[in-house]
């Protein structure tokens, strides 16, 4: 059987900035398998401006990002198959690939890393009464079509929820000339980011209806109109609160969902907040070799954010294969708590951990002028204020090694909001 | 006297912040938290800009569209019109990320550039 070093599962950001960095950690062999015909996944269709602030201290379009990793894939000489689809990886690192070159295939990997990302929660996964005629599209779905196939999918549109690519194809839609009626989210507020509120509703005049949903669908063949109505603190929609809007399609953006089908298969442990595996200081799987980064792991706002992780899990995974052997220690659990939904990761081993880590977490509502507080068993040792903490924008907290060396006996750090 | 009301895009705080205009000059800002708040404020009532991306036709290509944007932020008001202009072009492949695409869009001095490299089939 072919061997390999490093297969990487996913050529989009997650696994480009994997590879780069396994690479430049010394490991030659190293091998990504993507399912599209080109490298770049996602950003390849996200063509407005805003990405890689963090990074390149620019404003980058998805494309343009994505090229800036593809050029030094590239460079380095990472070789990678497109258009090849992974079927199955075993808990021994046998991955089961086919392509129309190849036809069915198999790689025995020393590791593994998980980098597949998310695809978008759809129209069956809320319940939404009504028919089912043509013009439902998930809002990347509506994003390809105009941006990469070069269609419009619809000339009225109504849009449920209020996330990013939900607010980014209001904008989109309008500049092609269709008319966007209003967005109607779930929540009292939005998931997505102010400045896309600002910039892809105000800017157009375009409302945007907190605490509504869609209640019914009209429309046998095509879509005909939707109905909205306000809904109370559980979430039920109010009698007598409908409106009814004229549309010929509804857009969904509400919410995505890590695409963890193989990572299950291979029997790693997933988290049921986040839906993605459950990951030690190193980005390491409950299978060893094996790691995640990117939105598989977690769905991320910023994709500076996903080539950050995605740095960390190349090199560790360069680390295990070059057998720096892991060093045994205490494994301190790492628990969310009031306030705060999930951490990455969940547990940390001091001694393997770099001098720095960064530990990601998403708070459960909006807080103003609160605390992120941190314990290292019962003694808060991170107590930092925060103007404002939103579900929609996630939170990072750094921890260093010098300091967590200094508590050696601790079995637990615990993050949670506080409000003084 | 002339009062604008519009929300700070700085941070997720989003303070609604009120500038006080006269003769087109900002004489008071009101309602931020920080300083970027007061910068942003001042100028995104005065003059906004914007950077415009989409998309245009491709002849010849490996994709039937390549995208697109300002190679520097134009006028807010002149999004429509820029867009407006792009549906009229339509490229011959191959292209390379950063060539123009249109120069000197709707006379705002900006030129349009690819944002995407497109390979001849």
């Amino acid at each position: 059987m072919r061997t390999c070093d490093i297969v990487i599962i996913g050529g989009g950001p997650a696994g480009l900035a994997a590879a780069i960095s396994a690479k430049e950690n010394g490991i030659d062999d190293v091998l990504i398998l993507e399912r599209d015909k080109e490298l770049g996944g996602i950003l390849n269709q996200c063509i407005h401006n805003g990405f890689g602030l963090h990074t390149f201290k620019e404003e980058l379009t998805g494309p343009e990002y994505a090229s800036r990793f593809i050029a030094k894939t590239e460079e380095l000489k990472i070789p990678y198959k497109l258009q090849t689809m992974v079927l199955d990886i075993t808990a021994d690192k046998i991955v089961t690939a086919m392509n129309k070159e190849e036809g069915l295939f198999q790689i025995q990997a020393k590791a593994v890393i998980l980098a597949m990302g998310c695809r978008e929660r759809s129209r069956g996964a809320l319940n939404i009464p009504g028919y089912r005629p043509a013009g439902v599209y998930s809002a990347g779905t509506a994003q390809r079509l105009v941006n990469m196939e070069g269609f419009l999918p619809g000339r009225e549109v109504v849009i449920l929820g209020s996330g990013d690519i939900g607010l980014i194809m209001a904008r989109r839609m309008t500049l092609e000339g269709a008319k966007v009626k209003v967005v109607a989210e779930l929540m009292p507020y939005s998931g997505g980011l102010k400045r896309n509120i600002v910039q892809c509703l105000d800017d157009f005049g375009i409302p945007l209806k907190l605490s509504y949903t869609v209640v019914d669908i009209k429309g046998r063949e095509r879509v005909e109109g939707i109905t909205l109505a306000q809904v109370d603190g559980a979430n039920k929609p109010i009698p007598g609160t409908e409106e009814f809007y004229s549309c010929d399609t509804l857009l969904l953006s509400v919410g995505l969902i890590p695409e963890n089908e193989l990572s299950r298969g291979m029997g790693v442990e997933i988290s049921p907040i986040t839906n993605g595996p459950v990951v030690n200081e190193s980005l390491e799987t409950n299978i060893e070799g094996v790691f995640a980064c990117g939105n598989v792991l977690h769905v991320h706002d910023l994709v500076d954010y996903v080539s950050e992780e995605a740095k960390a899990a190349g090199k560790n995974a360069a680390a295990y294969v070059k057998h720096i052997s892991k060093k045994e220690g205490t494994i301190i659990q790492v628990v969310p708590n009031d306030g705060v939904r999930y951490t990455v990761p969940s547990t940390i081993c001091v001694v393997n951990m770099s001098e720095e880590l960064i530990v990601r977490f998403r708070v459960g509502a909006v807080y103003r002028n609160a605390f992120i507080s941190v314990y290292y068993d019962n003694e808060r040792v991170i107590h930092r204020k925060r103007l404002v903490m939103a579900p929609g924008e996630m939170e990072e907290v750094k921890l260093k090694k010098e300091q967590l060396e200094q508590y050696p006996d601790i079995q637990k750090i615990m993050f949670q909001i506080e409000e003084k | 006297m002339e009062q604008k009301k519009l929300t700070c895009i700085c941070c997720p705080l989003g303070c609604q912040i009120i500038v006080e205009l006269e003769n087109g000059e900002v004489i008071s800002v009101s309602g931020n938290t920080c300083k970027r708040g007061e910068d942003y404020a001042g100028k995104e009532v005065i003059a906004p800009t914007r950077i415009v991306t989409s998309t245009v036709k491709v002849i010849g290509g490996s994709a039937p569209t390549v995208s697109v944007k300002t190679k520097a932020d134009i006028s807010k008001n002149k999004i429509f019109d820029c867009i407006r202009a792009l549906k009229e072009v339509e490229v011959q492949a191959p292209i390379k990320i950063g060539d123009i695409i249109l120069s000197n869009v709707v006379d705002t001095g900006v030129d349009i550039v690819a944002t995407k490299g497109v390979e001849v089939i």
